[in-house]
């Protein structure tokens, strides 16, 4: 949708992520360090949810949309467990790190604090889902055309940008909250994000059935959703 | 497809939300959210000669433009001049593809492309692309021979030409060929684009994109500079346009010997002639049935009736027959003939041929057939002499054969042939034969009508009242006795089989069509047996033997059948090699071949696959079967040489191969059928502007494609970029703030240092 449409959505999905990094984690090298490492591991989870998702497409081998439906639910399922077991292994070598940053230093402590890891490793968890996410979309905005010609919406990209945005901050938080959860050893805590997320997952799932459902029963010309 | 885009778009939103599997089934599926990509389409490409470019040509990153259909007046004005959201991208019906539309788009700048739907249900009585005076440059009267003659001033060729494809356009022309993607682009029109009650249509809108960037600008004189440049100083050349090029196929009734250049001692020689090419507007789509295929399988046919004659009582004069390239260019093929055999680099040269009879468009007689001469030359006493002779030796065999052959009454020029390049080197007796009398299409030369409204199609019946102050006028016939059809599709993407009426019963199985007789391939086989006994006479052969010339209409039947409907059928596959006729190849795909000469690389050894194919028809109608294995014939070494400089060796599947058996059951077949280079001499004497030869040159390019998209509107656009900039200046603003402050807001005094808690 040409260049205004894609310079207007990498600042909403990336506008709030770019200027906390700017602010607040650029000026410190161990804060950038620890950013990138999140943003690998979080990687790392997508790659195996990914590939047990992909394995169990192949094993089943059927064009069963209703198995693939089910598939890609449980693949859903299993991969937001599975951010959330990397996150929880973060924080295990978060805390590890921090123990040999505390031993090196003159002082005695650590330099970081666990909170300011957690903001970091969550903001980290964020930037990287949110590139991979609109990374896509935007370079398909830089043509000339938008979505809609199947009867989508053309808001689409504002959409996706500013549910990228929401996403980057939501991680954001849930990192905090998770490692203060960890810290303090309080389960209901680590639970409330962990369903926090599914919960993010299953609402836009649905969203997304329900227009899906909405299209098939209209009109077979290309009707506006 | 729904199915698997509705699969693809869970997916694309599954993988926006969680961020989950980066993998799609099919990558990028939000660009098949936007993107509708049209397959079966054509482009027109761009063409350069000695001073000229033609065609059409987008801009290097495509045009977009908002879809607009053509269908009346009211929408060239909406185009032109009072639609709201220029530029357009204006689809039409073929019944508006004129002269005049096309015109007045090309000096708007609110066009950015036109789309043609081709359907033969709109296509008005005659569309002819080509010049009313085809090849008027090159020919053999200019103003030193024949002045009168010159440029079409006593008779013009091709009256109905309007000359489009000669037209440059600065904008991409496509031809839209499949009936449902068109159906796609109808709907989205009107779901989007069309007015409400006279208001303006308001976005989203449907748009198109064309890309037809072409890389060779201005003339083949600074092309071929710039290649050159290239070539010398650059490691990675590219090159930018490609000489129109391709094969000559020859062969003789008496073998020559290929190695022997130049003069041939004994020889007389009889040149019968046919031209193998056609074009039309849009590239690579040149069905080309009355203009090219007819004369071509003619020849062929007599080419076949004179095999046996010429083995047991062979005449005394060589009988050359020969299939030329390119000669809609300018006559590629014939003036590179001519050129090798004045550099002495042809098997003959000009003082061994003793006369030339040329096929032309035989296809739609209708009963008459006509000779055509060069007055200029015939006044000369000898040549006219033999014309003469050759003329009621064509008239008596006639008679036999139930075929009305006539002369023209006045003094009238050559058609354009490639009889002209011959003349243009030196006086030769020769003939053309022709079913026109006059112009393409003429039957007589007295009434012509202009078409009024009582014509059957509703669409010109629009289009002539949307024309009703031209100028310019389109002649046709309207006399109600006519039978046969007539040549009104003179080089243009509707000459197709319809045209020359080759049609088969609907319930005939492809086996049951390719050798169903039908009138055309009767006529045609006549027109054969008529060229074949005169080039018998003319050759000097034994009067007696005359009747036993025949052509088969079983044959000429096939060759209709294969050149005009269908090329992959099963007599074809049995002619050619195994590695293009098996099923896996895709050389030999589905429907009938295109006659447009294109271009071969050069140290490439493909030639155009009519070429292919019309060189193994000779080889199977002319060769003998030899006990030679594959290997032996892939590479006649060990036979003689001798014999190599005589003949040529072919290995062919075959008849037997029906069901893909693997095999070999191939068999060598020896064939004095030759190939000569049909490259303009203008290239290889590097004279790029050069005024005797063609110079034609076909552009190159990068990218052809063609897609239909959604267009947003621009204040959604600046909507969008106006809230991504508040998006990131309220967040640096903010996060600054809070940053600077972070003390003050978070941090409570009484606690010693925040950092050591845990």
């Amino acid at each position: 949708m040409t260049l205004a449409v894609f310079f207007g959505c990498a600042f909403i999905a990336f506008g709030p992520a770019f200027s906390l990094f700017i602010f607040t984690v650029a000026k410190d090298p161990l804060r950038v360090i620890i950013l990138i490492a999140g943003a690998f591991f979080w990687l790392l989870s997508l790659l195996l949810s990914s590939l047990v998702w992909f394995i169990s497409v192949k094993a089943s081998n059927s064009s069963d949309p209703a198995l693939s439906r089910g598939l890609l639910i449980f693949g859903v399922f299993f991969s937001v467990l599975l951010q959330e077991v990397f996150r929880y292994a973060y924080y295990r070598l978060l805390r590890k790190a921090n123990e040999g940053l505390a031993a090196i230093s003159e002082d005695d402590t650590s330099s970081i604090s666990v909170r300011q890891m957690a903001y970091v490793a969550g903001l980290g968890f964020g930037i990287m889902s949110g590139a991979f996410s609109m990374i896509n979309i935007l370079s398909d905005s830089l043509g000339p055309g938008t979505i809609g010609i199947f009867g989508d919406s053309q808001f689409y990209f504002i959409t996706a940008a500013l549910m990228t945005l929401a996403l980057t901050l939501l991680h954001t938080f849930w990192g905090v909250v998770f490692f203060d959860g960890c810290e303090k050893s309080r389960l209901w805590v680590v639970a409330v994000v962990v369903s926090m997320h599914l919960l993010v997952a299953g609402l836009a799932g649905k969203q997304l059935r329900k227009r899906l459902l909405h299209k098939t029963l209209s009109a077979p010309s290309l009707v506006r959703t | 497809m729904r199915k698997m885009g509705e699969i693809s778009l869970i997916n694309c939103f599954w993988l926006l939300l969680t961020a989950l599997f980066p993998s799609c089934v099919f990558c990028s599926s939000v660009e098949q959210k936007i993107y509708i990509k049209l397959n079966e389409t054509s482009p027109c490409v761009r063409l350069l000669n000695a001073t000229h470019q033609i065609g059409c040509r987008s801009s290097i990153s495509g045009d977009t433009g908002v879809i607009q259909f053509l269908e009346g007046r009211t929408d060239l004005d909406w185009i032109l001049s009072s639609g709201p959201h220029p530029p357009y991208m204006v689809v039409m019906e073929t019944a508006f593809f004129t002269r005049t539309v096309m015109m007045e788009m090309k000096n708007s700048s609110r066009v950015a492309g036109v789309a043609v739907i081709i359907s033969k249900k709109g296509v008005g009585s005659s569309f002819s692309p080509h010049t009313s005076c085809p090849n008027q440059d090159t020919g053999v009267y200019s103003a030193r021979y024949g002045p009168e003659f010159a440029r079409c001033n006593t008779t013009i060729w091709n009256p109905l030409g309007n000359g489009l494809s000669y037209e440059d356009f600065p904008f991409p022309v496509f031809a839209l060929k499949d009936e449902n993607q068109t159906q796609i682009i109808r709907r989205c029109y009107e779901d989007h684009n069309q007015q409400v009650n006279g208001s303006a249509p308001r976005f989203p809108l449907c748009a198109m994109q064309l890309f037809s960037h072409m890389h060779a600008v201005v003339d083949t004189v600074t092309c071929m500079r710039r290649s050159d440049l290239q070539n010398q100083f650059s490691i990675n050349p590219v090159e930018l346009c490609d000489p129109l090029s391709d094969y000559n196929v020859w062969t003789s009734t008496q073998a020559l010997n290929n190695s022997a250049k130049g003069h041939a001692k004994n020889q007389s020689v009889i040149i019968a002639a046919a031209r193998l090419d056609g074009r039309s507007f849009f590239w690579e789509e040149a069905p080309a049935a009355e203009g090219t295929v007819s004369g071509f399988i003619a020849l062929l046919a007599a080419v076949q009736a004179l095999r046996a004659v010429t083995r047991e009582a062979p005449p005394r004069r060589n009988i050359l027959f020969t299939f030329f390239q390119g000669e809609a260019f300018d006559y590629i093929g014939s003036s590179r003939m001519v050129f090798d055999m004045e550099q002495k680099k042809f098997a003959i040269d000009m003082d061994n041929v003793h006369g030339v009879l040329e096929i032309g468009q035989v296809g739609l007689r209708g009963g008459d057939l006509w000779i055509h001469s060069d007055p200029v030359s015939r006044q000369n006493s000898s040549i006219g002499d033999k014309v003469n002779t050759t003329v009621q030796e064509l008239i008596s065999i006639s008679k036999g054969l139930n075929v009305s052959l006539k002369e023209p009454q006045v003094s009238q020029p050559l058609p354009p042939s490639s009889f002209q390049r011959f003349l243009r080197s030196r006086p030769i007796p020769g003939v053309v034969l022709t079913d026109h009398e006059t112009h393409f299409n003429n039957r007589s030369v007295t009434s012509l009508e202009r078409v009024q409204s009582g014509s059957t199609h509703s669409q010109s019946e629009r289009e002539d009242h949307f024309f009703s102050t031209l100028a310019f006028s389109h002649f046709v016939f309207l006399s109600e006795n006519v039978t046969a059809g007539r040549s009104r599709y003179y080089e243009s993407m509707y000459d197709d089989a319809e045209n020359l009426n080759v049609t088969y019963p609907p319930n005939l199985t492809p086996e049951e069509q390719l050798v169903h007789v039908t009138a055309a391939a009767e006529s045609l086989a006549a027109v054969g047996t008529l060229v074949a006994r005169s080039l018998y006479l003319q050759a000097d052969g034994d009067m007696s033997r005359l009747q036993e010339i025949r052509a088969d209409t079983t044959t000429v039947a096939q060759l209709l059948y294969g050149f005009l409907v269908e090329k992959n059928n099963s007599w074809f596959r049995s002619l050619l090699p195994p590695d293009i006729s098996k099923p896996a190849s895709s050389i030999l795909g589905p429907g009938p071949p295109q006659f447009y000469i294109g271009l071969r690389q050069e140290g490439s050894s493909r030639i155009h696959l009519v070429t292919l194919i019309v060189q193994h028809v000779l080889a199977n109608m002319t060769g003998t079967i030899t006990n030679l294995t594959e290997t032996q014939c892939r590479n006649p070494g060990d036979v003689s040489t001798a014999d190599r400089d005589f003949y040529s060796y072919f290995w062919v599947s075959g008849a037997s191969s029906l069901n893909s058996s693997e095999s070999a059951s191939g068999s060598c077949v020896r064939a004095s059928v030759r190939l000569s280079k049909a490259v303009s001499p203008a290239f290889e004497k590097h004279e790029y502007g050069s005024r005797d030869f063609s110079t034609w040159t076909e552009s190159r390019w990068s990218k052809i494609e063609a897609r239909v998209f959604l267009q947003a509107s621009p204040e959604l656009q600046m909507l969008t970029l106006g809230v991504g900039v508040a998006v990131l200046m309220s967040s640096l603003l903010v996060t600054y703030f809070i940053s600077s402050k972070a003390e003050l807001l978070f941090g409570s005094a009484p606690r010693e240092t925040p950092t050591t808690t845990y």
